[in-house]
């Protein structure tokens, strides 16, 4: 993870665009981190907004792989979020997403956070999507697909 | 088995919290019940999966921005439930119309 500029995951370990569904991995920073400085004091465990970040960013990586990179996902809703234990620093986050329903100009997720087989959190997302607005924008989320591994192959397979 | 009508007006009642005798066959969804864009996606979720179908709310919408219709075509409930019929109707002919 790399808070200061919101990247909440960190490489994407399986996409399968025929299933619907996206597994990814993302480190949870050390306990030196400024985010644990408030969060909290003497008991540092991961925000949970920022956790339903990290199955936004995950569900909306599964959008753009769905619409071939051609429409930008954005959070539109956030149902029955559920942190069921605490995460703390250094942990290793597994989350799994799927797609619920696929509308027009729309999207439902249901997402998990697992640290090892335990359940951390999870919540049904909706997303809307829209033509890139920016060129800068797709030029970002190609660099970050780079950076992350998104399987650019599984598109043409999909 | 229950109308076009009444499954819709359950389902608006049910996401947006709206009492139900308020929702009318004549009731503009956005006018007269002052549904929003964020709420009418919940709605259009459930109406999809209800009637197993996908509404082309992206193709209304432009249709509207166009000038080619009027908001009342799409959005008065009677006026949606026709459409919505037309939709299953499509489907069940295995025509499908698209989004």
């Amino acid at each position: 993870m790399q808070l200061e500029t919101f990247q909440l995951i960190d490489r994407i370990v399986d996409l399968d665009l025929d299933a619907r569904t996206i597994v990814v991995e993302a480190d949870v920073p050390p306990d030196s981190h400024s985010v644990f400085t408030g969060h909290f004091p003497g008991y540092p465990i991961m925000p949970g907004v920022l956790l339903t970040e990290a199955m936004a960013q995950s569900s909306g990586w599964l959008i753009l792989g769905l619409t071939k990179f051609e429409r930008m996902p954005f959070l539109a809703m956030v149902k029955e979020a559920k942190m069921r234990g605490f995460v703390a620093p250094g942990s290793l986050l597994t989350i799994e997403a799927k797609i619920e329903h696929e509308g027009s100009g729309f999207a439902v997720t249901s997402a998990k956070v697992r640290v090892g087989k335990e359940l951390k959190c999870n919540a049904e997302l909706t997303f809307r999507h829209i033509p890139f607005p920016s060129p800068d924008l797709r030029v970002h989320m190609d660099a970050m697909a780079n950076k992350i591994g998104f399987p650019l192959q599984a598109m043409s397979n999909g | 088995m229950s109308s076009t009508f009444e499954q819709i007006a359950n389902i608006i009642a049910e996401t947006c919290d709206i009492p139900r005798d308020t929702i009318k066959p004549e009731s503009h969804a956005i006018d007269d019940l002052g549904i929003d864009s964020l709420d009418f996606l919940d709605i259009a979720f459930a109406i999809d999966k209800a009637f197993g179908i996908k509404m082309p709310l992206e193709k209304w919408t432009q249709e509207v921005n166009d000038g080619k219709a009027t908001t009342e075509q799409y959005f008065v409930l009677q006026n949606l439930a026709d459409r919505i019929d037309e939709l299953v109707a499509a489907k069940n002919a295995g025509t499908g119309t698209g989004s």
